[in-house]
């Protein structure tokens, strides 16, 4: 990060690192994972601090999130690439640890939302995840995820679906409705 | 049954991202359509299960550090090769320190801007502090071994507890230089974040505590008994008012 001059620096240091944690919690739910993240997340401030030069004002966080969300798919089409190509297929869950029979006997409700939630495809998963947990305007994750608003709305709307069935598959779902 | 309404509409509403107008038109339809009530009624209960199982992870504190790592000050690498120099910037540098001083005689000039200021030169000692590398001061949880180290060190005696108890664990202390006197510093640990306490001693009246936040990091700053502290850390600004209550309380 040195290579940014003194100015520069301290803006970036100001507008960007504030939003470390929107960079991580995104990782880890694009990857699955907590070291992965930490791994990408890092990568993506490096690269992010690199650009910094193109970034002309607005919104910062959608900004450092759009390349965090870069440098994720990235990573998943070098390491993970049969994760992308099921994308927006409903009917096939990815090969995650979790299934139904999983979820349900888990037991543990915050352990079966993670599950369910990791079931999804990353293209689905991110948009719930840049909704609920990060509570983006879907302006914002159009301008994250360089789709159109009417995209957004729909592949959010796809996403419940798919989370909810696959919750409401389990047999303990009154439990989580209790948390 | 399938609903036209539902699928046009019915995110956008949940969501509030509807126009005034279009958010009463479906309000209407919502008294008639049983379909939109339940799709309703499993988006809010879905959305309710997210956010209650507090499924945001924040960054680790490893990834904090070596992010904050890349933002060491630049050495001053032409002290080494062109002395002359140097013996300028350190006089320019004395003078400076003395000008401040000097300001600082006059409490009620002590300003918001200042503040910052101050904070801010807290903030990139506690970032120093993070890096990797040696480090001037002792490593111990032991109040009262580190309370001889400091004093010995700083030159002015101050107050060290240890709050293991109530989650803030004494790691150790330190010496540093905030506007360019020294400064005694406090190491704890909550949660797996650390923390600064920077203390020195002050003429100026006791106040409660001020809190602000800077890259990224909180400070709560306190004067009490003719010292000053300045708390620092990644915590949460409550966790940070906690450890001041804990150092206020003390006798």
């Amino acid at each position: 990060m040195s290579e940014l001059e003194p100015e520069d620096r301290a803006r970036f240091q100001e507008l960007v690192l504030p939003h470390v944690d929107a960079a991580f919690n995104l990782s880890r739910w694009l990857l699955r994972g907590r070291a992965d993240a930490e791994d990408v997340a890092q990568e993506a401030l490096l690269r992010a601090c690199r650009f910094f030069r193109g970034f002309h004002g607005g919104d910062a966080r959608a900004w450092l999130l759009q390349i965090v969300r870069n440098t994720c798919y990235t990573w998943l089409e070098k390491n993970r690439p049969m994760e992308l190509s099921m994308e927006f297929d409903e009917e096939i869950h990815l090969q995650a640890s979790a299934t139904p029979e999983t979820l349900a006997i888990s037991g543990d409700d915050r352990q079966r939302l993670i599950l369910a939630l990791e079931t999804l495809p990353p293209r689905f998963r991110e948009v719930l995840v840049l909704r609920e947990l990060e509570g983006c305007s879907y302006k914002e994750i159009a301008a994250i995820t360089s789709l159109p608003i009417g995209t957004v709305m729909s592949s959010l709307s796809r996403a419940r679906r798919q989370l909810y069935s696959a919750l409401a598959n389990c047999s303990q779902k009154g439990a989580v409705r209790e948390v | 049954m399938k609903c036209d309404f539902a699928d046009s509409f019915l995110q956008g509403y949940f969501d509030g991202e509807l126009s005034g107008r279009r958010a009463a038109e479906f309000e209407r339809h919502l008294q008639h359509c049983d379909h939109c009530a339940d799709e309703l009624v499993d988006l809010d209960w879905l959305s309710g299960a997210l956010r209650l199982t507090r499924l945001y992870e924040p960054a680790p504190a490893s990834l904090r550090r070596t992010i904050n790592a890349h933002f060491r000050p630049i050495e001053p690498a032409i002290a080494v090769s062109q002395p002359l120099l140097w013996h300028w910037l350190a006089a320019a540098t004395a003078l400076l320190f003395l000008a401040i001083g000097l300001w600082k005689v006059s409490p009620r000039l002590r300003s918001d801007d200042y503040q910052a200021e101050l904070a801010g030169e807290i903030v990139e000692a506690h970032v120093r502090s993070l890096q990797p590398g040696p480090i001037s001061g002792i490593a111990s949880h032991d109040a009262g071994v580190v309370q001889g180290w400091l004093d010995r060190g700083a030159g002015f005696a101050l107050p060290v507890r240890d709050f293991k108890k109530v989650g803030f664990t004494l790691n150790g202390g330190r010496l540093d230089v905030v506007e360019g006197r020294m400064v005694a510093v406090l190491g704890y640990e909550h949660n797996g974040r650390p923390i600064s306490v920077f203390i020195w001693p002050t003429q100026e009246p006791d106040t409660s505590p001020r809190t602000g936040s800077r890259q990224g990091f909180q400070w709560v700053d306190w004067r009490k008994d003719k010292m000053e502290f300045c708390a620092v850390s990644d915590a949460t600004p409550a966790e940070l008012e906690h450890l001041n209550r804990l150092m206020s309380d003390q006798p």
